[in-house]
């Protein structure tokens, strides 16, 4: 699942216990050798009580919000959230718990409840936990590779930005103009009775903004969101570069430097042609889909059943299970997609959301196939998973979103590899007899087992023999998991590949926000069914 | 520590205004302890216990504010986050839509607060677990469920000497229920003050019955049918219209809520007449706080009534504008019902669907609030007045807006997810495509 994500009453799941910081607070990071005495702490006490394994996890997590609408600042925070989380198992069973407080009383304390609680956990345990073994580090370091250090651009930089943005905005007609800007450093230190000691600097960041237009006079309106990603990077995604953008389709397509003011303009023109476009007939077309659309259909579709946890049942009462289970898997034939289809699982990607040097339980992150030629062939494992899919080592799939929450098995970036052969979207398009060429995410919902889905777009462009004729509104194609990517036939080059993602999928009880990206071309799938989804209030 | 009395946050909030230089300031207080076991395949897969308290500080010279927070509660500390929250003011730019803190109020004592649900420890959530596992294990079924329950207060005081406290105990527990074939799964889930009203055995053997019942379900025609909406059905979707009821919003242009030509469609008949809806948070059965974040009192209020739209919710800064009192919003949302069990819905009903619950809705169109998602856990054909085959599950395109003008009868209101919801029948429900989810 994903949150919506935009909107003041949508605003992504940003750790909410955070403490307000000045900005100068927020950039003084806590000293490496410091982190490894507390961590040090926490590994003795839980060893002293029994426990077989430990690792320990002090996360310092800075969010940083601007949000704006129309000439108005509504909210600037900028938020730290500090402490300590300690997982143990004893008598073979996991145990956690978590303190802010960081002396060494408290987090000895920690320790040690965790091994209680692992011990208590034991008597309802039926096997006991199986970790793939994982060799110590030592004291190693990574960060995200940044160019411009987000938090620390003056505020009133941002401000102006964001206002400039809504000003292009009123400019172009908007009757209302909200835009926001997300940013987070996670400083995360992991250390482990394995022998790791890793200090991370992870830095994410998202810009993006709701165009709305109103018709009164026949009571409608429409709204544009933007087409930015957030991304895996520093203030440098706001520095537009021509070599970045796509240009010369109905839509500028921005890769890993987005042109805010730009986007915020062609919005505008794009609300017009909404309200102005016409009701689609049902019926099965061509989609050719834009990255910034495809990544949500491939993180539902692709993303969430590949996850080991919910083929196992774990996630049974919550996110669901997966049609995609283990005999399907270990009979190597499974068609899941067309020829054409070849998912990557990849925690490396530069400028991605799921980028890290190590997983929350210390495992060195690295790229596999998921999908390969049409054929499941893997999923996302961690440590206590490895054994099931006979890997002697883990997949580095752990996270957790916060100090004070329990690690468990999360996405990586799952992509779809760009086509082989030099193509453009616009070429592609050139093909295509009856379709729709359609942008950006929208509405977007998928079962427990994640066969059947409903997505739809910010823009539905008409594709008519091979030209782009007009815009649709009220489509929303309908398909089933198997079928559309049995219907996969064409891809666009490496060229045009580009990231899309999420800053809060969710998943878990309590639940947990995590961030990720999805890869992709520009690619094309063949008589899939769209439906209208125009209705009319008395 | 977590939860302070009455008089223990009373006297941190009169220190912490006390150090106020600012034109007006606002304080918030408020903890909660609390604890949660998940469990999965038949076994506790994760079990924690947490415990917070934290104090938030607005500070605001003329219409700038800023705000601060902190977790420390020493003289030191409360007198640092004053600071903090003053200089972040001063920096801040001017906010046109600021409302200045309101002077004292008067509110109603909540019920909110149960002391044996307060006492709940790790031992007792384990033993209710183990009646639910013991359940699934007797019946040969696989059980994943959650419980968590936590107590929580909070307390506001500002310098215009307005103070409200609030302490409230909940507890919630929800349970699949799949047999060893994946080809059947049940659910339920309930939430409630009193853990005394809990029975996670009881419960669990909902989950189980419909696991086993939905086995071996076949597939019917898409298309528009009667349905028989279980109250956590009908809460899933009903949920998701209650944000429209935001005049702003209305007011703007941008909701199902707005007129044409402009304005909202207060006054106007939107359901069928038999719906009623209010929001009450002294109501016994799904009580909650009397007061909003800003010392607004919650009182009952009539948001619909014989199908006409009585009333939309204004805050302080929008009701300013439109020379109207402020109306907050509720938790404790009330569909009224009549006396008709699930059961006796079921009997009238020629030919119909039952659903126990909906999944992954989201929103396909704001205008028509036209909303998708899937059934789950146990959909079952009627005829004749009785269930007579599991059937697969159903994308649904729908509007609550729709559906509340399509409503055949509605039966005895129960507590689920977003309050106190009647089973509904439904005429004309559109369903648009089939899932092989199960």
């Amino acid at each position: 699942m994903t949150g919506v994500g935009l909107g003041a009453s949508m605003l992504p799941n940003i750790p909410a216990f955070g403490k307000m910081i000045t900005v100068e607070e927020s950039l003084t990071p806590v000293d490496v050798a410091l982190k490894k005495k507390m961590a040090d702490v926490a590994l003795n006490a839980a060893k002293s009580k029994g426990a077989t394994y430990a690792d320990v996890r002090i996360g310092r997590y800075l969010n940083q919000v601007v949000a704006t609408r129309e000439t108005r600042v509504e909210n600037i925070s900028n938020s730290e959230s500090y402490g300590l989380g300690v997982r143990v198992i004893a008598n073979g069973s996991w145990g956690f718990a978590a303190t802010n407080n960081m002396d060494d009383a408290s987090i000895a304390k920690a320790a040690e409840a965790a091994v209680a609680i692992a011990k208590g956990n034991a008597k309802l345990m039926e096997e006991p936990v199986q970790l793939a073994p994982q060799k110590g580090y030592g004291e190693v370091s990574w960060k995200t590779p940044i160019e411009i250090n987000a938090f620390e651009v003056p505020i009133a930089d941002k401000v102006e930005l964001l206002l400039n943005v809504n000003s292009e905005a009123m400019k172009g007609g908007a009757k209302y103009i909200s835009s926001n800007l997300f940013m987070i450093n996670e400083q995360k230190y992991f250390a482990s009775t394995d022998g790791s000691y890793i200090d991370q600097d992870i830095h994410r960041i998202w810009p993006t903004f709701t165009l709305t237009k109103t018709d009164a006079a026949n009571g409608k309106f429409e709204t544009r969101n933007a087409l930015s990603a957030p991304m895996g990077m520093g203030f440098e995604y706001l520095k537009p570069k021509d070599t970045e953008k796509i240009k010369g389709g109905p839509v500028t397509m921005y890769k890993k430097r987005y042109d805010i003011l730009e986007d915020v303009r062609e919005a505008a023109v794009h609300v017009d042609e909404k309200l102005k476009a016409k009701p689609i007939t049902p019926g099965k077309y061509d989609l050719v889909l834009d990255p910034s659309h495809l990544f949500l259909t491939i993180h539902e579709s692709v993303g969430h059943p590949t996850e080991l946890d919910r083929v196992l049942g774990y996630e049974a009462n919550y996110a669901g299970t997966s049609f995609l289970t283990l005999d399907k898997w270990e009979s190597k034939k499974f068609n899941f997609g067309s020829k054409e289809v070849n998912i990557i699982a990849d925690k490396l990607e530069t400028g991605s959301l799921g980028a890290v040097g190590y997983d929350d339980e210390g495992v060195k992150c690295g790229k596999w196939d998921i999908i390969k030629d049409g054929i499941l062939v893997n999923y996302q494992a961690i440590r206590d998973q490895a054994h099931i899919l006979g890997l002697t080592a883990s997949q580095g799939c752990c996270y957790a979103d916060s100090w004070d929450s329990i690690q468990f098995q999360r996405m990586p970036n799952v992509s779809l590899a760009p086509g082989n052969v030099p193509l453009s979207a616009a070429e592609l398009v050139k093909n295509v007899e009856k379709g729709i060429y359609m942008f950006g995410r929208n509405s977007y919902s998928i079962d427990q087992q994640r066969y059947n889905f409903q997505f739809s777009a910010q823009l539905a462009y008409e594709i008519k023999e091979g030209k782009i004729v007009g815009m649709f509104k009220d489509a929303a194609y309908q398909a089933n998991t198997q079928e559309f990517w049995n219907s996969c036939v064409q891809r666009c080059d490496k060229n045009d590949y580009r990231l899309g993602g999420t800053f809060s999928d969710g998943k878990g009880q309590p639940g947990q926000a995590s961030a990720v990206s999805h890869g992709s071309a520009t690619t094309r799938f063949n008589g899939v069914n769209v439906i209208n989804t125009g209705r009319k209030l008395g | 520590m977590a939860i302070l009395s009455k008089e223990e946050a009373q006297a941190i909030l009169k220190k912490v205004i006390g150090f106020s230089k600012a034109d007006s300031c606002e304080v918030s207080l408020s903890g909660s302890d609390g604890g949660n076991i998940r469990y999965a395949r038949n076994a506790v897969s994760t079990a924690g216990q947490i415990s917070t308290m934290s104090l938030g500080v607005s500070s605001t010279f003329g219409k700038k504010t800023g705000t601060a927070t902190i977790n420390e509660f020493d003289d030191a500390s409360l007198q640092k986050v004053v600071k903090r929250a003053e200089e972040l003011a001063m920096l801040a730019p001017e906010n046109p839509e600021f409302m200045p803190p309101l002077g004292p109020q008067t509110f109603a004592e909540s019920n909110t607060y149960n002391a044996k649900t307060a006492a709940i420890t790790p031992d007792t959530r384990a033993e209710m677990v183990g009646k639910s596992l013991s359940v699934s294990k007797a019946a040969g079924l696989d059980a994943a469920g959650f419980l968590e329950n936590a107590t929580r207060f909070n307390a506001i005081m500002n310098s215009k000497g307005l103070f409200a406290y609030n302490k409230g105990t909940d507890v919630s527990f929800s349970v699949t229920i799949r047999n060893k074939q994946g080809t059947g799964s049940g659910y339920v889930e309930q939430g409630f003050n009193d853990v005394d009203k809990m029975d996670t055995l009881a419960l669990s053997k909902i989950a189980a019955s419909k696991a086993n019942g939905s086995a071996g379900a076949k597939a019917i025609e898409p298309g528009k049918y009667t349905v028989i909406l279980e109250p956590l059905a009908a809460s899933d979707i009903i949920g998701n219209m209650f944000r429209g009821f935001d005049a702003r919003s209305a007011d703007e242009g941008r909701s199902f809520m707005s007129k044409k030509g402009g304005g909202t469609r207060l006054g106007e008949q939107l359901f069928s007449e038999n719906v009623n809806i209010y929001s009450d948070p002294m109501n016994t059965e799904i009580p909650s706080s009397t007061f909003t974040g800003e010392g607004l009192p919650v009182t009952r209020t009539q948001w619909v009534e014989k199908g006409v739209v009585k009333n939309l919710s204004y805050s302080r800064y929008w009701a300013a504008q439109k020379n109207v009192q402020p109306l907050p919003f509720s938790r404790s949302m009330v569909i009224e019902g009549g006396t008709q069990s699930l059961e006796d819905l079921i009997k009238s009903t020629e030919k119909g669907i039952l659903v126990t619950r909906f999944w992954y809705i989201r929103s396909v169109d704001p205008q028509t609030l036209l909303l998708t998602g899937l059934t789950r856990d146990g959909t079952f054909y009627i005829e004749n007045g009785e269930i007579k085959f599991p059937i697969k599950n159903f994308r649904f395109n729908e509007s609550p807006v729709i559906m509340l003008n399509n409503v055949e009868a509605l039966g005895k209101p129960v507590r689920t997810g977003s309050g106190l919801i009647p089973p509904m029948k439904i005429r004309d429900f559109t369903f648009t495509s089939l899932s092989d989810a199960i």
